[in-house]
């Protein structure tokens, strides 16, 4: 029997929910407020967490790195929701939804954390309209949805390419009634650094005022890690610049096993990189794929043409043209899910096909679609005989209505007309599946820690679908925690409020101003982004789409070989007791130099490829399937939560096992 | 009305210059058509139309209120600007060391604080120039000639000759004619008629009041734009004549700028914004603030180089 | 390109500051703007001296935290834009460019280009929100049809950033653009009608209260608004205000 206890609810899987609603104990409102939560992170799961457990009538103190918690990265976010509302009638339900996510994990997520997702999903919709978020509606005033990659249903809700955003300042909004009420009182530019245990309860953070540099204590009953992800452990991705993993690091190192490190989603539609002195990607929605071929050419010659500037894309004819995907999937072609896609292109251009300065490009490319749709509205248009010219206009007018502000994005960062040239892409690390791991109460290891969001590991398995992520951020916020938060808190009812001059406090305070001031005071020759860089490039190189044992094994080496130099040698200009970014940063990439070992470590142990994890030893050695992912459900249907020994490679693995009763595994294909 | 301090509120501050704003633009309709009476409508008749409306303007008591409103309007949108541009200053304490509010912004509207107190000081001066001579100081009445048949002779010819008198006579408001001689000592004897309060004609043996006159603002106007000596009301000449109307008519470009960004704007503050009618009234804006001020300017130019 | 950088250097909120000088070599057109001042950091920090510091984040011109005035506009020379959606290309081999943090009253300098926006945040809490628990037993959010033009108005209010350009670029550093998209917001979806009115007395007499300057409709704001936020707003908001004050709650 493992330590680990998921607490999963007894009954048939679609009960479970409601009956451990009913069951869980409760705090009456007069006892919620001599309860403190501490909340870490402000982005929509944190946010929403906030916003819920104070109209309960906890005390709330939530903290954000930034300088508003309206900034949080789920900001960003830009396809869409998913919700199982069934609103376009065709045979949408929660078992499907629940259905297409563990599927679009490849199942390694946990079952009933996804049944519940997908069974409140519908109130998240609800709710967000309630609170006047503007999703798009059609003309009869009604919600409007649209389709999303992996699924054969319309359930995705949007706000334009800003649903992320919308949804946020909705939560956001709600944040702000409560702390117009003082019911929460909101940490903006603070940063947590530690986490303080009191008898083996989470009861406290040290956090850093990050305009004053001060070092503060933070008492409460419980605390919410709601941090994010740490895709920046790659230095480049689609995170936002301070997305970081020290807050979740930090519970991790107090005790909170840390699960499935090693599943990562790569997006395949990014603006790829012009330069070294690049300092994040930037996503091209996926939608763009559903009229968008992608292609490299046959020949190195013209490889090394177009990469001179001798010949252009559009001088190569069709047969020159090597539509990959095409090539290699028929029946799904340019719509593979993400891994898949992602993996293609990275093999194109480790084989030399890459099209841009740097090798790592492929084209996106239009001029079917434009063409095609052109000559529809031709004939629409009552001009069956049109020139070409005139087809290309109509086209373009087309595709402008459907990706007018993508392609406009795309020419301010690049300068490229996307309507005449085709567009340059390549896969960017995007989302981390794994996390802290937690039980179905989302309570971590630690006794009254809860993480949240991107942040925990539980719902999306080894790979995410898309419009999931704003889903189980809400869910987990609205709807999931504040019920369970009080079946832990209600045994806190006369602990009274938690002082700040214990012991734990005192020494978790001391550690803290030890560290910090250890990178102040080492005087070292090179900036933090120069060891996040170098650690960013091994774990693109070896731990990104593809993953073998030897890559694997020289990127902890040389991981810990940085690690070692950036405490010899980090410079972080400046003092502890004022704004000082290089010091955040040098806190933050020590972190990530020991979560990135940790996550070649699982990496290297986990044999099988599945989802985002994908193993060069474990694919299919022959038949329709050659050379794709190959699964082990024997060996490897579990969770690996990882816990803190002291030294990352020498983690105690614990397993979670998985299994599956509502749904049969099985081998996806898109051949 | 808790919340809304209908005074203090900068929504509310607001208003209250859009719609003092606007008045005023009203106000300046109102007065540019009764100034145009002194270029469309000439000689005699036009004489005794400006000043007929003058006294109408002066006299009226609907039209004091109007004018009551008018005062304090400018009064209340010179004080109320003046406040709003301290606390606008004090909302940027530190300036930018390098600006190009030209690539943002059309440049009236972030003068309107200095054409605001130009146009004011116009307005003062105009006001001492016209308005205090018109309430305040003793005024030349309203004369005309007026040729009278005198008496007729019949010679022993039977021939019958009209003998006619060419002399000044005051015009009354209520439209009859008082001899000037009446009121004038001639040699030796005293004048029958006297004048008081300016403008009331009184006869002096029965301490009846005859009549009013006119208060001839119409040919103080003349004398003052215009550099004719042999003016009717025996005005002297303004010297400076040229310099009176090219100051007007920079106050006019002045009032023109102001207006080019504070009409639409008024509409903007008062909330009247939509898809449809806003490029419409910004259009009319435009127009209004081009034609008006315009339109008062050449009054003094005509006069100049016509009297 | 080389560029001569100008740019205002403040250690903290009690330092006077001032412009220096730095010179950039080796800048690419392809670089972002913020490219380039991480660019000019490294350097920095190379030759011992404190960085710039400066409001980044996501870099994809959504989290609204950069917050540049460069050669005298909010978020530089192109139209629609946050500074780091700004390339380099944008300017010219040996430009000089002026850096500098937003000038207002209501946002104080913490240090270098860094400045204190919470006064937004207090806005919001005044009024910034509908009053809906989250009971999970809201009502059907098909229950009530909102005209899709209604919504996509509300929608473009909504997507505001709060990164304080309008502030930045308007001469009276008005923050009337800020409020009055939130306000329109939900003024506009009938789940905002119900607190419409305490909604903007309240938001209005914080803004106030921020010592943010009054609105002159010079139009400034909307023309440097990353996400070109109408000027309508403004009037849509004057015009709640009046409701509101002239009727009482």
């Amino acid at each position: 029997m493992s330590v680990l206890d998921a607490k999963i609810p007894e009954g048939p899987i679609k009960d479970k929910w409601t009956n451990h609603k009913n069951k869980i104990n409760l705090v009456n409102p007069a006892n919620k407020r001599l309860i403190d939560v501490i909340v870490v992170g402000t982005g929509l799961a944190g946010g929403s967490a906030s916003a819920s457990l104070a109209e309960m009538g906890y005390n709330v103190k939530a903290f954000c790195f930034q300088d508003s918690p309206r900034r949080a990265h789920s900001i960003a976010a830009q396809g869409g929701i998913n919700a199982a509302k069934n609103y376009q009638n065709d045979g949408d339900s929660v078992y499907r939804l629940f259905y297409d996510t563990v599927k679009g994990g490849d199942y390694r997520s946990r079952e009933a954390n996804v049944y519940r997702l997908a069974e409140v999903s519908a109130n998240i919709i609800d709710q967000c309209v309630a609170q006047g978020v503007p999703f798009a509606r059609e003309y009869g005033g009604l919600l409007d949805n649209r389709s999303f990659g992996g699924v054969l249903v319309s359930r995705t809700f949007y706000a334009k390419g800003q649903t992320g955003q919308q949804l946020l300042l909705g939560a956001y909004s709600a944040m702000n009634r409560q702390i117009g009420k003082g019911k929460i009182k909101m940490y903006n530019r603070h940063e947590m650094l530690e986490l303080v245990k009191v008898d083996g309860k989470a009861r406290g953070i040290i956090a850093r005022n990050l305009v004053t540099g001060e070092i503060e204590r933070h008492s409460a009953h419980a605390v919410v890690i709601a941090s994010g992800g740490y895709g920046n452990v790659f230095f480049l991705s689609t995170n936002a610049m301070g997305s970081n993993v020290t807050a979740a690091w930090r519970v991790h190192k107090k005790g909170a096993f840390f699960a499935n490190p090693c599943y990562t989603q790569i997006h395949p539609t990014c603006i790829p990189r012009s330069g070294d002195y690049q300092s994040k990607l930037t996503l091209m929605s996926e939608s763009l794929r559903n009229d968008g071929r992608i292609w490299v050419p046959k020949n190195m010659e013209d490889v090394e043409a177009i990469r001179k500037g001798t010949k252009k894309p559009t001088d190569l004819s069709e047969d020159e043209r090597d539509y990959y995907l095409e090539r290699r999937y028929p029946a799904f072609g340019n719509l593979v899910p993400r891994d898949v896609a992602s993996r293609a292109a990275k093999e194109r251009c480790d084989a030399g096909f890459g099209v841009n300065e740097t090798g790592e490009a492929v084209y996106l490319d239009f001029d079917a679609a434009i063409m095609r749709y052109g000559r529809e509205k031709a004939t629409v248009e009552g001009e069956p005989n049109a020139s070409d010219e005139r087809v290309r206009e109509l086209g373009e007018g087309v595709i402008e209505a459907k990706y007018g502000n993508l392609f406009q994005m795309y020419q301010k960062i690049t300068d490229d007309n996307p309507y005449k040239t085709p567009m340059m892409i390549y896969p960017a690390v995007h989302y981390t599946m794994g996390g802290v791991w937690v039980d179905y109460n989302l309570m971590t290891t630690i006794p009254g820690c809860y993480a949240a969001g991107e942040a925990n590991f539980s719902d999306h398995g080894a790979n995410r679908l898309g419009a999931s992520a704003l889903m189980q951020g809400l869910a987990d916020g609205y709807f999931v925690l504040p019920y369970t938060i009080g079946d832990y808190l209600a045994d806190d009812i006369r602990t009274g409020a938690i002082p700040t001059d214990s012991p734990e406090f005192v020494e978790a305070e001391n550690a803290v101003k030890e560290r910090l001031e250890g990178f102040i005071n080492n005087k070292g020759s090179k900036s933090v982004d120069h060891f996040h860089r170098r650690l960013g490039k091994v774990m693109w190189d070896k731990v990104g789409m593809s993953r073998n044992e030897q890559g694997l094994k020289e990127a902890i080496a040389e991981i810990q070989q940085i690690r070692e130099e950036f405490y010899k040698d980090v410079f972080v200009p400046g003092g502890m007791y004022e704004l000082n970014p290089e010091l955040e940063k040098a806190a933050r990439v020590a972190d990530f130099l020991e979560l990135g070992e940790l996550f070649a470590h699982d990496a290297l142990h986990r044999t099988e490829s599945c989802g985002g994890h994908f193993r060069e030893e474990s694919a299919e050695e022959d038949g329709p399937q050659k050379g794709e992912a190959k699964r082990d459900d024997k060996n490897f249907a579990y969770v690996a939560a990882w816990e803190w020994t002291g030294d990352p490679s020498n983690a105690k693995l614990h397993k979670e096992e998985l299994t599956f009763n509502d749904i049969e595994l099985k081998q996806r294909s898109y051949k | 009305m808790s919340k809304s301090a209908i005074l203090k509120s900068s929504i509310a501050k607001k208003w209250w210059m859009a719609l003092t704003g606007l008045f005023l633009c009203l106000f300046l309709v109102g007065h540019l058509l009764g100034n145009l009476q002194l270029i469309f409508i000439t000689g005699e008749e036009g004489k005794q139309a400006f000043n007929e409306y003058a006294y109408f303007m002066t006299h009226n008591p609907f039209i004091k209120i109007l004018s009551y409103l008018t005062y304090f309007s400018i009064l209340f949108h010179a004080i109320d600007g003046f406040l709003l541009t301290i606390q606008n200053k004090k909302a940027r304490p530190v300036n930018y060391a390098y600006n190009k509010p030209e690539r943002n912004t059309q440049l009236p509207s972030r003068y309107m604080a200095i054409l605001g107190t130009a146009i004011l000081v116009f307005i003062i001066m105009h006001m001492a120039n016209f308005w205090a001579k018109m309430h305040f100081e003793e005024m030349p009445l309203h004369k005309v000639e007026r040729t009278t048949e005198q008496e007729q002779v019949i010679d022993a010819q039977g021939t019958t000759t009209m003998y006619y008198d060419t002399s000044s006579y005051y015009l009354t408001t209520k439209g009859d004619y008082l001899s000037v001689k009446a009121f004038e000592d001639q040699e030796g004897r005293k004048a029958s008629g006297e004048i008081r309060n300016e403008t009331e004609f009184y006869d002096t043996r029965s301490e009846l009041k005859v009549g009013e006159g006119y208060k001839d603002l119409h040919s103080l106007t003349l004398a003052f734009f215009g550099h004719d000596k042999e003016n009717e009301a025996d005005l002297p000449a303004n010297e400076f004549a040229w310099l009176a109307v090219i100051l007007y008519v920079l106050a006019m470009a002045v009032l023109g700028f102001h207006l080019w960004h504070g009409f639409a704007s008024a509409f903007q503050t008062l909330g009247l914004n939509n898809e449809k009618y806003t490029p419409l009234l910004s259009g009319f804006g435009k127009a209004f603030s081009v034609l008006i001020p315009l339109g008062f300017a050449v009054i003094p130019v005509i006069i100049f180089l016509t009297k | 390109m080389k560029l001569t950088l100008k740019i205002w250097r403040q250690k903290d909120a009690n330092d006077k500051g001032g412009i220096k000088t730095y010179q950039l070599d080796n800048v690419s057109e392809h670089m972002s703007f913020l490219e380039m001042m991480d660019v000019l950091n490294e350097q920095l920090i190379a030759q011992g001296e404190e960085p710039v510091a400066f409001d980044h984040d996501c870099r994809e011109g959504i989290c609204g935290s950069c917050s540049m005035h460069i050669n005298g506009q909010p978020h530089g020379p192109d139209r629609a834009v946050t500074t780091c959606q700004l390339h380099m290309r944008s300017f010219n081999d040996g430009d000089t460019i002026y850096i500098e943090p937003w000038r207002a009253k209501g946002f104080p300098v913490i240090k270098d280009l860094v400045v204190d926006r919470s006064a937004f945040d207090r806005i919001q809490h005044a009024g910034g929100f509908v009053s809906v628990g989250t009971s999970g037993n809201t009502q059907d959010a098909n229950a009530i049809p909102i005209p899709k033009a209604d919504a996509d108005k509300a929608f473009d209010a909504a997507t505001c950033i709060g990164c304080g350009a309008c502030v930045a670029a308007c001469k009276n550093a008005s923050a009337m653009l800020f409020v009055s998209a939130k306000v329109s917001q939900f003024a506009l979806l009938p789940q905002g009608k119900v607190e419409a009115k305490r909604r903007v007395l309240n938001m209005v007499e914080q803004m106030d209260k921020e010592g943010f300057g009054n609105c002159t409709n010079t139009g400034a704001c909307s023309v440097e608004c990353p996400k070109e936020i109408s000027l309508e707003n403004i009037a849509r908001m004057n015009r709640e205000y009046l409701k509101a004050s002239v009727t009482g709650e």
